[in-house]
């Protein structure tokens, strides 16, 4: 393989609800930072059907380039389908790095484009950088469950691959001014070649919980003693308008759903202010909030770990902290009411 | 009569293991070794298909020797055969590597019985990568279904299976050719407690042990380090937080204290008011 | 169809394991069954291992089993509030083969010897619980345990379920132990680096040491402290008599936390690391508190059957010789097709003329003396360390002067007569 053949930074810009997807944005905020040093260009890689409109609104967000390839048969988002696109791709303009964000779709995508290209693929990679001179990409991330950092290298194959976490890179405010052009790519592709069918996509209709994108985060743990226990949180965020998260050991005493578990086999989370309350501090759950705005913890232990991790904390019972809290929040002069409910 | 294929990991049990500070690596002998969490599920699910649609269900896994250890957690489960491949040759494996070697595994075994199904947990607690499966899913040239949170129907005289898959968002129904590969999340069953003819079945049970050499026609510089385009480089531990301020005082004091901090982000909250 | 072994031993810790092993060396095919995740993980010890039972099993057993330390120095400590008596034996012909006794850590010793019996053709079940004895016609015939599914059967089954055997007590082999039959041990393993052991306990090379603690470390109340030195770690515990405990309204851990801190043992635990904290109830009643430990295909062995020599601390030994002898009277029965309590009480007579029944008459009468008496730790033992920093003291008293002052300080005749006394009884019940 000749390294050298390779130029070029691409995003896999994946598509949500008819838009790019944050992290594809945030992806090529990174990605442009990464271009400059090596002095090339920066792509996008759009698949789909009915996406060539958005092609353009990614120049705004730093890349120079997007390969589109806009199908009928990319309808809905497959392996086989999306696969062959990039692999054709990549055949064809060799990049040397390529970006995917850590989504159940960017993995799975990235996945299998790694396995076909026999080259280096990294998993939900937190850090990003690449050397201007011998074009490595370093790919950092958490490792072990979030007990150690790893720095990933991929010296001889090409492209070097990524999968990003969401929230973690920062997109590039929009410059209306930058422009780039779009290359139109056609693949000869039939639908009987596709070996999966998607019968149908289901969204949640209930209230679904959406953590990641959470401003505000009462969160519980171990600390709270049971499931009545817990039940002080869902009474706390209900108060104050926040999402209910919980750690793992929480999740797994069965007090609460997994979707609300925060952590690094849970949701990433960045809220501007976040509530960790009888949580005691593992790294796998730190690892899901560190980036939080505000970090408030709430513990009886004084030797919590949470408490190395947050702004401010307070040692004592929740059981009496907590309801004092919210009695103060009720009488918060100026506050911001919820509306709604029955009269 | 299903044939199906499981691909699991003995992993250090990530909860509890420790780091050595001094020499910044992780203690192994702090944790347990463990049945990677997500692979027991995905053995769960091989059983339930089984005891549905009738067949036989495998584990393979690539690891040192007391590996056999996992293998028989997952006849406990209620496995009928496992296979451990352990070589030298795969150590330093990343997850291209890996998938190769698991590949040429599930071929071997496909030789004794045709594998219709190959089921994993979707990521393991130690790597956290979740590539594994995708890997051996396009070496094996079958389809890849990740995340899957529920198998509908599982047809394999029509050669077909329909799953979940779940999304950020949901969900989505997806059918694909038989044979197939799944990944599956934690949520799509419990693990029950085994019964005790499952039990002494385990303790008494001696996998089939294959060495490089076992598997037939292979090609050594796609194993262990040799294989893997990846390395890490570079191991640290991650930063230490300083710690923040202690509200102190009484309880009402670390309250005022706390609203007062509060009191510049009033307008993130939205407070429920009180039913008179 | 539920499967049936020739044996099922509940419990894999010393007793059982010993009883698995020898049964299995004989080619009976033998179930040992534990509750925990591995042989070890729930059971707790002081700890020291005797090198002659555990030979008797396994011969040269030293050459690759998980020790600790082989023990060269045994401490004996009356503490006072600040200050301690003691008297030491060190001796380097335990330094060497056979060796007399070890420390051990018993989640790495248990597994390998129950690994061991497994070599031998044991086969070992895990994480499951023996909920109750499956009783036909006046007979154990095998186990239910708390697995769908869950039953297996037997010719004999051997109780090592421990201290509190439910088993043993579900078959009405004794009631409800009473406070005054068990004590209460708390320990924790501190880590602290090797060099450092060997240093302050003037150790060379893979030498250890164990203290016996007793007086202030048990604020009084009947029982010992102990700390012993581990490869690169410290046990340090403390056990009290529950009756005690309960009188004095002190908890287990206070004791510790007491120890800890104490002015005589800090030096020895300063920069150490606290890596693990066990507890574990042990049997103290001895011979008296000796429950049944035959039935119609029952046997009971180790602290099921409170096999345990308070005085000397030794149980582990007991443990692994009972379940040996149960084994050779379970192979006996074999032979003869009879499993009935008349056949298996073999074990019993056999228990009773063994050292493990000579030591537990010996001092049958001491512990339950001892409990009664509290003089003995709450009086005496301070006393002793008077006359000892009185007599070593130069200030100027003669030394007549200073044996009038010992003298004196026991008391009025009355109390030196009751002091006499209590001496003379304590010398009864230990003979």
């Amino acid at each position: 393989m000749n390294l050298d053949e390779y130029s070029g930074i691409w995003v896999f810009l994946e598509v949500k609800d008819g838009q790019i997807a944050p992290v594809s944005l945030e992806l090529l905020g990174a990605g442009r930072q990464m271009a400059d040093k090596r002095g090339v260009p920066l792509a996008g890689l759009l698949i789909g059907e009915g996406v060539a409109p958005l092609a353009e609104s990614v120049f705004p967000y730093g890349a120079d380039e997007v390969y589109l390839y806009d199908e009928e048969i990319f309808r809905d988002y497959r392996t086989e389908s999306y696969m062959r696109a990039v692999l054709e791709c990549v055949e064809k303009h060799k990049p040397e790095i390529i970006l995917y964000g850590a989504t159940s779709t960017g993995k799975d995508l990235a996945s299998a484009v790694a396995t076909d290209l026999q080259t280096g693929l990294t998993a939900d990679t937190t850090m990003l950088d690449v050397n201007a001179e011998t074009g490595l990409l370093e790919a950092s991330r958490p490792a072990f469950g979030g007990n150690i950092m790893a720095t990933i290298l991929c010296k001889k194959h090409r492209p070097q691959m990524a999968t990003v976490r969401p929230k973690v890179m920062k997109a590039l405010p929009p410059d209306p001014n930058r422009t780039g052009h779009i290359i139109r790519e056609k693949i000869d592709l039939r639908e009987e070649d596709i070996r999966t069918k998607v019968l149908e996509i289901v969204r949640e209709t209930k209230e679904k919980v959406r953590l990641d994108e959470a401003d505000v985060i009462v969160a519980g743990g171990k600390g709270l003693g049971s499931k009545e226990g817990f039940e002080l949180i869902h009474r706390f965020a209900e108060r104050i308008g926040a999402t209910v998260g919980a750690s793992r050991d929480a999740v797994e005493a069965g007090w609460i759903d997994h979707q609300h578990q925060v952590g690094q086999t849970g949701v990433t989370v960045t809220p501007k202010v976040y509530f960790a309350i009888g949580i005691s501090g593992a790294i796998q759950h730190i690892v899901g909030m560190q980036n939080a705005g505000l970090i408030i913890a709430i513990n009886k232990d004084p030797e919590a770990p949470i408490f190395q991790s947050s702004h401010y904390g307070i040692v004592g019972d929740a059981f009496e902290i907590v309801p004092m809290l919210m009695e103060a929040f009720q009488k918060m002069p100026d506050k911001e009411v919820q509306y709604g409910g029955k009269i | 009569m299903l044939h199906i294929v499981a691909c699991i990991k003995q992993v250090p049990d990530t909860k509890i293991i420790k780091m050595n500070p001094k020499t910044n690596t992780m203690d192994r002998s702090s944790a347990p070794a463990i049945l990677n969490p997500y692979d027991a599920h995905a053995v769960e699910e091989a059983v339930r298909l089984k005891q549905r649609y009738g067949g036989v269900v495998s584990v393979v896994t690539m690891g040192p020797p007391p590996a056999v250890k996992a293998i028989r957690k997952c006849v406990e489960i209620g496995a009928d055969e496992g296979y451990l491949i352990t070589d030298r040759a795969f150590a330093g494996a990343d997850t291209l590597a890996t998938s190769y070697a698991l590949t040429k595994a599930i071929e071997k075994i496909s030789e004794i019985k045709p594998v219709d199904l190959v089921i994993c947990g979707k990521m393991t607690i130690d790597g956290d990568t979740g590539q594994v499966g995708p890997g051996i899913a396009r070496r094996l040239d079958i389809p890849p279904l990740t995340n899957v949170n529920k198998v509908v129907e599982v047809n394999r005289k029509e050669g077909y299976v329909i799953v979940h898959r779940k999304l950020e968002d949901g969900y989505e129904v997806i059918r694909s050719t038989l044979p197939c590969l799944f990944s599956v999340e934690k949520e799509i069953n419990e693990v029950p407690y085994s019964p005790l003819p499952n039990m002494l079945r385990a303790a008494r049970y001696q996998p089939v042990i294959w060495a490089v050499n076992d598997l037939g026609e292979i090609d050594r510089t796609l194993l262990g380090l040799k294989g893997s385009p990846t390395i890490v480089a570079k191991v640290w531990p991650p930063e230490k937080p300083k710690g923040g301020e202690r509200l102190e005082g009484t309880v009402q004091e670390q309250v005022s204290r706390l609203m007062e901090i509060l009191q510049e982000k009033k307008g993130l909250f939205r407070v429920k008011e009180e039913q008179v | 169809m539920a499967e049936k072994f020739d044996v099922i031993v509940v419990g894999a810790g010393p007793a059982g394991t010993a009883c698995a092993y020898t049964l299995a060396k004989a080619g009976a095919n033998v179930l040992l069954m534990e509750r925990g995740e591995y042989p070890g993980s729930k059971n707790v010890m002081g700890g020291v291992l005797y090198r002659k039972t555990m030979e008797d099993i396994i011969p040269e057993f030293y050459k690759e089993a998980p020790l600790e330390r082989p023990i060269v120095e045994q401490r004996f400590m009356m503490l006072d509030k600040s200050s301690a008596l003691t008297f030491s034996y060190k001796g380097l012909e335990w330094a060497q083969e056979p060796y007399n006794n070890f420390t051990v850590l018993r989640a790495k010793f248990d597994q390998w010897f129950a690994d061991k019996a497994v070599k031998e053709g044991a086969l070992l079940l895990n994480e499951t619980v023996a909920l109750e004895c499956i009783v036909e016609d006046g007979k154990v015939v095998g186990i239910r345990t708390d697995r769908p599914d869950g039953d297996v059967y037997a010719d004999v089954v051997v109780l090592a379920d421990g201290v509190n055997s439910l088993l043993a007590k579900s078959l009405g082999f004794h009631k409800e132990f009473r406070p005054d039959e068990v004590a209460l041990a708390v320990m924790e393993v501190l880590k602290l680096d090797r060099k450092i052991i060997e240093d302050r306990f003037s150790l060379e090379g893979d030498q250890g040491c164990t203290f016996e603690i007793f007086g202030d470390s048990t604020k009084g109340i009947l029982g010992t402290a102990w700390l012993y030195t581990n490869k690169d770690s410290l046990n340090i515990g403390v056990g009290a008599m529950l009756s005690g405990l309960i009188k004095h309204k002190i908890k287990p851990y206070e004791l510790l936390d007491y120890v800890k801190n104490h002015p005589m043992l800090r030096p020895y635990i300063q920069g150490s690391e606290q890596q693990e904290y066990l507890a574990h109830l042990i049997p103290e009643g001895g011979y008296k508190s000796m429950p049944k430990v035959v039935g119609n295909g029952v046997i009971v062995v180790g602290d099921a059957a409170q096999l345990v020599n308070a005085i000397h601390r030794e149980g582990s030994n007991m443990a692994m010789a009972s379940g040996v002898m149960a084994a050779e009277t379970i192979l006996q029965a074999r032979e003869a097709g009879d499993f009935s309590e008349k056949m298996l009480d073999t074990y019993r007579v056999k228990l009773l003329d063994s050292f493990v029944g000579q030591d537990l008459k010996k001092y049958k009468d001491a512990t339950h003396h001892f409990e009664k008496f509290p003089q003995y730790f709450e009086q005496y033992i301070p006393m002793m360390n008077r006359a000892a920093s009185q007599m070593f003291t130069v200030d100027g008293t003669s030394k007549w002067e200073k044996q009038k002052k010992i003298w004196r300080d026991i008391g009025t005749p009355k109390e030196k007569w009751r002091m006499a006394r209590d001496l003379m009884n304590a010398w009864r019940v230990m003979k």
